[in-house]
């Protein structure tokens, strides 16, 4: 017994402390949201906290992973995951006008959420292995490791998450080291081309955006739900109506208000003041993150720490965003917020990595 | 050295990473503060906009439709009433194959051709988003057969309403008049009068007749649930209530038995019978012939039955009484006979001799009289009773037209009486003004000659005759036909009088007035036109008989009823009053192509006369009230 209770000690010394204290804090929170917004539905509740426990037990198991070993997952992981891309690409299952799915016999599976993380992993690995000799031809062979399951995700068609993991990719070749002139000119040349992209893009996506700008255009179709969340989040005002008072979240007008919207439920509720809270505890994890990016030993461990924190606050602009109707409708849960077990395994399987690369400090020699 | 590179590039690229790590948290820093600042837009700056928006999504007004007013016979039997019936509604939005849906229904529930007719019909007048009745007055068992099916049927629903039902037959159609669902033309109008929020729970308006003109006081006032709903429209609780407020209960001067009687009396014949307390103006029975079946209306009328209403040479859908316009012919006699005497132009003694026929000074043109070889010596009694059309020729001419038409127009003739019944003509009683204005031509002497029997321009109404006549029968007040007595508030269940129709009084030299009316007696006595059917009366009554022409005459030719076809025999006219010393009814009946108001208007009346006087109604009359009480 004395043995095993070390044992777990010594696995759970590996969390940190600061960003295992946020980290609950947006877990209490999310079960109060997603307890008002699904009516109290029981079902829905046990399901949050089986995610949940599930999620901080991933989180804990790569807490303890070190990162030179996690690094060597990357390359393939990375691999399985564009092949598997190819393979949607091919024999995938179309749902919604979109083939995203594989078929596994036994699941659906999108691989494109695989990527979320292969694709940091890849190139952390990468720029690891050419530490101190970084030169144009590593950041090139980085940008085709990026490109190619961002253009693959693209076709599906799946916009939005193709954007997510481009930017995922893009944060880690920022960090290592992208020069400047390379990001500047690939900004204005992205600026000159949008009305290139407008042209490709599909009817509904081209929809999602003319909605945005205008959601009164289509109030009953997609304009919809931006109508409904924008009204909840203003109608909160200040203090919010408070918990379980919300009438667009209990009469059922927010759409998604579990998932996507969850965010409308709580600016409807909490108001402005819970708004401030909740964005300072999103922003308390980025900036944990940053910290453990700073003192990371090795490049693996600073690039991915960087990128993961990065990554963690798109995901949260873009799905506030997109609720308070600043950005198109694009199927983002909140971060650690909304109800769904992939995400939240997903996203505290970063949170376990970020933890790892703040607990194994020793330089490790390979 | 080779060493050295690698290791001044790792320190370089590490303070190259704590840089880009501050423009990263440069980068999250801008993220965040345009999510607050989104926030601080929609939570701040625009809350009040949202928290209402927020309101109307959340509370809904959901309409309660009141129950509209009865209408009740002056004895209180029921002449329109509502009921609750179930109903069967499709909404065209909500379906994907309108058709398909039809076919579907069709196999659950009988849907016969001429309901499928009206839906269509409606469909082609409403909104996709409306709900329109496909079949009315589901039993039970058709309500439950759809009620389980309802979940593969979207659009199709079951829903109780209330309708109206006209129980008094198609002898009422033309007093009651229907109600029909409202079509854009009563919304538009609604609108106008800023009525329409008070219709936002109803289905049906009035289209006609005390329908249409008591509107108002039959709808009553719609209530309001405020409703808490949630997003699929579905009420979750009621947060406050303004109960509907019903619509008042009419009740009649008119007396249905009486009505049934005046029905009875013309049997195959065409036409129009009104009487009237000549005291009050109270309508005691209000008769056109054909009539309809109002109850065809209430829930949208199938196209084939309209239009074969509609296109009727019978014209069953005209109220003769109010939109029938006739010469008044010698009914016109007691009047002139009146105004001669009023304007000082005649005595009751002066009498002339009457050769059959008249002729202007310097003129070969001949106006006979309706009898060959004339009256022989007529004086103001005679006139009237044998109906001397030569007496009146002279009249006529004595007075000219301009002064027969100031007078006349004192008893309301050539002007609407006022009636509480929309769509009333008003006549003509015509004038050289008239003449000038309308024609642009002068007054021909001849035609004053014929306006003094009642020919010519002249056109009345039974309804203005019957209002005329009651002012010789109370003595020169003028009433307004009015239909409904009372008013009654059905919770406070007291009835409320409603003013009588009087609306002014014409000073009458009570000597002269005595004259007309013993010439009217006289009428009805042996010897006079109408005798023969006031014979064995046990009361005594005045009348005055009359004919419009259809078919003009040629000169020297001679009006024989048996060689013309029956649409081509004149209309019959007959005016009375009763009992002639102290009148309390008051009769115009005009029967199309009856011939000789003697023959044929005048016993319809006198079978009002006896019912409303004595109870007594025609002995070849079966009684549905008899055969229920058996």
């Amino acid at each position: 017994m004395p043995r095993t209770s070390h044992w777990i000690v010594r696995r759970l010394s590996h969390l940190d402390g600061i960003l295992l204290v946020l980290v609950l804090l947006l877990l209490g929170i999310s079960l109060a949201v997603v307890a008002s917004a699904s009516g109290q539905s029981p079902a829905r509740i046990t399901g949050h906290l089986i995610n949940i426990g599930l999620a901080l037990s991933v989180m804990v198991v790569m807490a303890n992973v070190p990162p030179h070993l996690l690094s060597k997952v990357g390359p393939p992981l990375y691999v399985a995951g564009v092949v598997l891309l190819i393979g949607v690409a091919l024999f995938g299952e179309i749902r919604n006008g979109s083939r995203r799915w594989l078929n596994l016999g036994f699941m659906a599976f999108q691989p494109s959420e695989l990527l979320k993380l292969a694709l940091p992993l890849m190139l952390a690995w990468y720029f690891q292995r050419n530490e101190g000799l970084l030169r144009a031809k590593h950041f090139l062979a980085g940008g085709v490791m990026l490109l190619l399951p961002f253009l693959l995700i693209l076709r599906q068609p799946d916009l939005g998450t193709a954007l997510m993991i481009g930017a995922s990719g893009f944060y880690l070749l920022f960090f290592a080291g992208l020069p400047w002139k390379v990001i500047l000119g690939g900004g204005i040349l992205g600026g000159a081309s949008l009305p290139v992209m407008w042209g490709l893009m599909h009817d509904y996506q081209q929809r999602r955006v003319l909605t945005l700008l205008d959601p009164s255009s289509d109030p009953l179709g997609a304009g919809y739900h931006i109508i409904q969340s924008t009204i909840a989040i203003g109608s909160g005002g200040l203090f919010g109506k408070g918990w379980m008072q919300g009438t667009q979240n209990q009469l059922d007008f927010i759409p998604e208000r579990t998932t996507d919207f969850v965010f409308a439920v709580f600016g409807e509720e909490f108001g402005l003041v819970g708004a401030i809270f909740l964005v300072g505890l999103y922003l308390a994890i980025v900036a944990r993150g940053l910290v453990i990016a700073a003192r990371a030993p090795t490049l693996f461990g600073r690039l991915m720490a960087a990128t993961l924190s990065l990554n963690l606050f798109t995901y949260v602009f873009v799905n506030m965003g997109m609720v308070s109707g600043i950005l198109p409708v694009v199927g983002v849960p909140l971060p650690l917020m909304s109800y769904g077990g992939t995400a939240f395994v997903t996203l505290l399987l970063g949170m376990g990595i970020l933890m790892s690369v703040a607990t194994h400090r020793q330089l490790n020699k390979s | 050295m080779r060493f050295a590179t690698p290791l001044k590039n790792l320190d370089r690229e590490l303070a190259r990473f704590h840089a880009r790590l501050k423009v990263g948290a440069i980068f999250v820093a801008l993220l965040a503060t345009a999510l607050l600042a989104r926030a601080f837009y929609l939570q701040i700056m625009q809350h009040e906009h949202y928290i209402q928006r927020a309101e109307s999504n959340r509370i809904s007004l959901v309409p309660t439709a009141p129950n509209r007013g009865l209408i009740l016979d002056r004895n209180g039997r029921i002449l329109a009433e509502n009921y609750s019936a179930y109903t069967l509604e499709l909404t065209r939005a909500q379906m994907k194959d309108l058709d398909a849906t039809l076919a579907e229904v069709g196999k659950l529930v009988e849907i016969t051709p001429g309901q499928l007719r009206r839906f269509r019909r409606l469909l082609s007048e409403s909104h996709e988003f409306e709900t329109v009745p496909l079949k009315s007055k589901l039993t039970d068992e058709e309500v439950a057969i759809l009620a389980a099916n309802r979940y593969r049927l979207p659009g199709v629903e079951v829903k109780a309403r209330l309708f109206r039902n006209y129980q008094a037959g198609p002898g009422m159609a033309h007093v009651l008049g229907f109600i029909g669902r409202i079509n854009d033309r009563d919304l538009k109008k609604l609108r106008e009068d800023g009525r329409e929020q008070n219709y936002r729970g109803s289905v049906h308006i009035g289209k006609t007749g005390l329908e249409q003109s008591y509107e108002t006081l039959l709808h009553g006032r719609t209530g309001f649930d405020q409703m808490e709903t949630d997003a699929s429209g579905r009420a979750v609780r009621m947060l406050s209530r303004i109960p509907p407020v019903p619509g008042k209960d009419l009740r009649l001067h008119l007396d249905i038995e009486l009505q049934a009687v005046a029905e009875h009396a013309f049997g195959d014949y065409l036409g129009g019978l009104v009487a009237l307390d000549p005291n009050t103006g109270g309508v005691l029975a209000l008769v056109s012939k054909p009539g309809f079946d109002p109850n065809l209306f209430v829930d949208g009328i199938d196209p084939e039955t309209w239009k074969s209403l509609n296109e009727s040479p019978e014209r069953p859908m005209v109220n003769r009484v109010l939109r029938g316009i006739y010469p008044p012919g010698s009914t016109i006699k007691p009047f002139m006979a009146l105004a001669g005497l009023e304007l000082g132009l005649r005595k009751p003694s002066d009498s002339i001799v009457d050769p059959g026929f008249y002729s202007l000074p310097n003129s070969r043109h001949q106006f006979r009289d309706w009898k060959r070889g004339g009256h022989g010596v007529v004086d103001l009694r005679r006139s009237i009773s044998q109906s001397c059309d030569i007496y009146y020729y002279r009249l006529a001419v004595d007075m000219g037209i301009d002064r027969m038409h100031d007078y006349l127009a004192q008893f309301g003739l050539g002007e609407k009486t006022g009636i509480d019944l929309e769509g009333e003509s008003s006549g003509l009683l015509p004038s050289r003004d008239w003449k000038q204005r309308r024609w642009k031509q002068t007054w021909y002497p001849g035609e004053t000659v014929i306006a003094g029997i009642g020919q010519g321009y002249h056109l009345t109404t039974p309804l203005q005759l019957a209002a005329a006549t009651a002012m010789l029968a109370n003595g020169g007040k003028r009433i307004e036909p009015r239909l409904v007595q009372a008013v009654r508030d059905p919770l406070a269940h007291v009835w409320q009088q409603q003013p009588a129709g009087v609306s002014g009084q014409v000073a009458i030299n009570p000597a002269h007035l005595a004259a007309v009316r013993e010439g009217m007696m006289d009428v009805m006595r042996p010897g006079g036109t109408a005798a023969a059917s006031a014979a064995g009366a046990p009361y005594t009554s005045a009348g005055k008989t009359g004919t419009a022409q259809v078919v003009g005459i040629k000169q020297g030719a001679r009006y024989d009823a048996s060689r013309l076809a029956r649409e081509h025999r004149d209309h019959a006219l007959f005016i009375a009053y009763a009992p002639a010393e102290n009148p309390t009814i008051v009769v115009a009946v005009m029967v199309e192509n009856g011939g000789s108001g003697s023959g044929t208007a005048a016993p319809i009346a006198r079978a009002v006369f006896d019912y409303y006087l004595t109870g007594k109604r025609p002995g070849d009359m079966k009684l549905e009230a008899d055969d229920a009480a058996d």
